[in-house]
């Protein structure tokens, strides 16, 4: 709890922290609250589509099933790989900016923005396959390898383009907050006094690897056995 | 939290995970993914996605407590955490619910002895 | 000062000289103000354009009134649609929800915890640009000719059959519910890490307690109908989606994602005119709020079991019966924590000082208004009425009944209570008495014959009704006018307040409370030196009897 003292106005001033807060601290601690309360509504946010799948997988399990025939399980688990690689390199931009190391935060940022795009590439990749393989929901979509599922595998499908374009949605924003950190240690901006915007990014890009830690085996590993 | 010092160097947020430690969270994550990704052919009927998600929950557990920093946290951000969850969980089994008994038949039964006409008084 | 329970005759006690520096005067121009990070120029931003929203959606309600006076109606069926799902877009999503917390919660929050700003000034100003972002595609939706789907945006209807603007207006609410997440977020960082030294929990204001449960449902709930409104407008553009019968989807799951957050919304709204109310009774009983943990207990019991009875809107549209059930017996319980605030309230005045003044007369009308729309929820909730009572007037007279009669007023009562703060300036009081009594009026001539309309059976979300039911719509419509002109009488009298009112100093109220110790209108900063609080909240002196 924030039952901090009035620190007297000190003559050399701390050119981040900003005129309301008390001290450095105080206003740490208000950013890392208030990006995990912004996290908790990207939970709800995504748990409304989880919910309809929870419920719809459970209502049409083997039309779901029968989906996994037609995507694309190595694309999507390169993709889960190449997101906890870029996870790791943002682990370490952090932590080189928390201990001043300018090089290391602009090679960790690169890396982070790299896998990053590898992630959207792969992606849009997939998305042309489905393409053309017919398999939008809609006027024209197709589903020869299991016709007994044509209706109820286009609701898996929806939820596939929608739960996968969200989060790419998320990642495309990620990348652009990545560029902001970019700028920002190579202008020498971050270091063990002031980190805060590299730490509360991070916790986004996390959030948005944890994302697709549900969406893969969700979407692409429910049935290969039947 | 640390309280308010006049030592500049102490008013950062503390903790600086090692190296180490974040490559051996990346190794085994990754080692899960292959994990799960193999463990889908294998026919294990229901268990099949208890133990996809069991997976699922614990590569998150890893990026949330390492990566994410929670292992450091305040409990107030634990708590925080918990809750987002907690309403998600929710969400899902209140309308799950609905799904699961919109099924169920209902018998009506007279609710009295007397009313179905039963012994006189 | 005395402890007598009288009132100042004069409040001017400001110095006659030049100005002295406060918020409103310290920087100019128009950059000054829609680039300001200040919380109290961002709260007044918000109340011009909430204003603006509100008379926008008030007009549809004129109009919809209007064609009601008589059986048939004025316009066509597909208009009357519009008209009615417009005022309510227009009314839940950029009205009720923003009000208080984005006006009165974000100029005095950071003052009632003694801090200079929120946590987060520059998106708190975001907030308020997302804000009219939104709006602007709402009113580009109207502008186009609305939507008929009712402000539920029900599927398939919304989905598949409606020729109207969905996806204009379905995206003005997606983005005004941002401008809600982050107003939400930022009351609940200010309130964990802002306080200042001595203000404990068990010391916020109830004002503070109940925006900062309502910041929790902001953050818990507006997500949930973000994503629902997006599945719609994914499903309208692919023209197939999970809602869809034809694909094996199911209506009733929108349905579900719709009310998870539109129930608690309700609470959004309700909420911070408790907390009003509680700082207004208190101010005008010159006594300590009643069982002040109960009252923070309760705003935090309704924040959370609001969001456990959200299948009561849906009873007889498909779900389980056995949810019905359990919905049910939870709707149930939630009314208990509301009950337990309107027992404090009562026991706060019981042998307390109290005067008449118009902000207490609206908590007067909030306290009789909002039982009977409270205990008409009872009604609603129970399995067995809700069957006839479910889609009739019964249910529009009971959330008017909350809304209008509760939040609407609740927020005037606000507004008066602190417009001397905001402003510097004290208004008309007679005027005001005149206006309280007109709102009170126009407001029961509205709603009360629609209780009977439900009762009798008349639908609500029609265009034309049987003839018998005449007599009561247009007492109901009269009403309407009655109450939409006692809505501007307000407007009238506080914007010439403002200019030309009596300037008052701190505390023109004698009320307890750190926005009461700070000048009126405060600086920019709020506090010359952040103050250290070691009294408790509504710390009045024992009640004297007034002699002679």
């Amino acid at each position: 709890m924030a039952d901090t003292l009035v620190a007297p106005h000190e003559a050399e001033h701390d050119p981040h922290l900003r005129h309301h807060f008390a001290n450095a601290d105080q206003q740490l601690d208000s950013a890392t609250l208030g990006m995990w309360t912004f996290l908790i509504t990207e939970v709800l946010f995504f748990g409304g589509m989880f919910t309809a799948y929870v419920i719809y997988r459970s209502l049409y399990h083997d039309a779901f099933a029968a989906t996994s025939m037609v995507m694309n399980v190595p694309l999507g688990g390169i993709n889960t790989g190449v997101l906890i690689c870029s996870s790791l390199s943002m682990a370490l931009a952090v932590r080189a900016a928390q201990l001043g190391q300018r090089k290391a935060q602009i090679i960790s940022l690169l890396l982070t923005m790299f896998f990053g795009v590898v992630f959207l590439g792969v992606k849009a990749y997939e998305y042309h396959e489905k393409y053309i393989e017919h398999l939008i929901p809609g006027p024209n979509f197709q589903f020869p390898e299991a016709p007994q599922y044509f209706h109820n595998a286009q609701i898996l499908f929806f939820l596939y383009f929608a739960m996968t374009g969200m989060h790419a949605v998320h990642m495309i924003i990620g990348l652009g907050l990545l560029t902001f950190l970019l700028i920002g240690a190579y202008r020498s901006k971050y270091g063990p006094t002031y980190f805060t915007p590299v730490e509360m990014i991070g916790l986004y890009w996390h959030f948005v690897d944890v994302v697709w830690i549900f969406l893969f085996p969700l979407l692409y590993l429910i049935g290969h056995t039947k | 939290m640390s309280t308010l010092t006049d030592n500049k160097h102490e008013v950062t947020h503390g903790h600086i995970p090692k190296v180490g430690t974040l490559v051996a969270v990346w190794a085994t994550l990754i080692v899960l993914t292959f994990c799960t990704t193999a463990a889908s052919y294998l026919e294990l009927g229901e268990f099949n996605i208890v133990l996809a998600m069991a997976i699922a929950l614990t590569k998150v557990s890893l990026v949330a407590w390492i990566f994410m920093g929670v292992r450091y946290s305040t409990s107030l951000t634990r708590l925080f955490c918990i809750a987002g969850l907690l309403w998600l969980v929710i969400m899902m089994i209140v309308t799950s619910s609905d799904y699961v008994s919109r099924g169920w038949q209902y018998q009506a039964q007279p609710w009295s002895h007397a009313a179905s006409g039963g012994d006189s008084k | 000062m005395a402890t007598l329970a009288t009132r100042p005759t004069g409040y001017s006690d400001a110095p006659s000289e030049e100005e002295p520096l406060n918020y409103l005067n310290a920087t100019h121009g128009w950059k000054s103000w829609l680039l300001t990070v200040d919380h109290k120029r961002i709260a007044l931003l918000y109340l011009f354009s909430i204003t603006l929203m509100f008379f926008m959606g008030g007009t549809f309600a004129i109009l919809v009134r209007l064609h009601l006076t008589s059986p048939n109606g004025l316009f066509s069926p597909e208009v009357y649609n519009r008209l009615f799902s417009m005022h309510g877009i227009v009314m839940v999503f950029f009205f009720l929800v923003p009000s208080i917390p984005a006006t009165l919660g974000n100029f005095l929050l950071p003052i009632m915890i003694g801090a200079k700003d929120l946590a987060f000034p520059r998106i708190n100003l975001l907030s308020w640009y997302i804000y009219v972002l939104g709006a602007a595609f709402a009113i580009y939706a109207v502008a186009r000719g609305g939507v008929d789907t009712g402000w539920t945006f029900y599927t398939p209807y919304s989905t598949t059959y409606s020729n109207s603007y969905v996806l204009a207006a379905a995206f003005g609410v997606f983005v005004a519910g941002f401008s809600s997440i982050l107003t939400g977020l930022n009351f609940i960082v200010t309130v964990h890490k802002m306080r200042a030294p001595g203000m404990s929990w068990g010391r916020l204001p109830l004002f503070v307690w109940a925006h900062y449960a309502t910041g929790l449902i902001q953050i818990l709930g507006t997500p949930v109908v973000a994503i629902a409104l997006v599945l719609v407008g994914m499903e309208r553009v692919m023209h197939v989606g999970i809602f869809d019968p034809r694909v094996g989807g199911d209506p009733i799951l929108f349905q579900h994602i719709f009310w998870f957050y539109s129930h608690p919304a309700v609470y959004i709204m309700i909420l911070p005119g408790m907390g009003i109310i509680s700082e207004v009774i208190s101010c005008f009983s010159r006594k300590r709020v009643f069982g002040y943990d109960f009252i923070a207990a309760s705003s935090m019991g309704i924040a959370v079991l609001g969001f456990l009875v959200w299948g009561h809107h849906m009873f007889i549209t498909g779900e389980s019966m056995y949810t019905g059930v359990v919905f049910s017996f939870l709707s149930f319980f939630v009314a208990v924590p509301s009950a337990v605030k309107v027992f404090n309230w009562m026991a706060t005045m019981y042998k307390g000082s109290v005067t008449f003044d118009s902000p207490m007369l609206y908590a007067f009308a909030f306290i009789g208004l909002f039982t009977i729309g409270g205990l008409t929820g009872l009604y609603l909730s129970t399995l067995a009425t809700n069957v006839t009572l479910h889609g009739t007037y019964f249910v529009v007279a009971h959330f008017h009944f909350v809304m209008v009669g509760g939040m609407v007023v609740a927020f005037l009562a606000g507004l008066h209570f602190w417009w001397p703060k905001i402003t510097g300036r004290m208004y008309n009081e007679p005027w005001a008495k005149f206006a309280a009594l007109l709102v009170f009026l126009g407001f029961n001539l509205t709603f009360l014959p629609q209780f009977i309309l439900g009762y009798l059976g008349m639908p609500r979300r029609y265009s034309a009704y049987p003839p018998e039911f005449q007599t009561l719509n247009v007492l109901s419509s009269a009403g309407a006018t009655v109450l939409g002109v006692a809505f501007i009488i307000p407007m009238i009298y506080l914007t010439y307040a403002w200019f030309f009112g009596p300037k008052v100093g701190k505390n023109p109220w004698e009320a307890k409370g750190l926005e009461w110790e700070v000048a009126s209108p405060p600086i920019t900063l709020n506090f010359e030196k952040t103050p250290t609080v070691t009294e408790e909240a509504y710390n009045y002196g024992p009640v004297e009897e007034v002699i002679g």
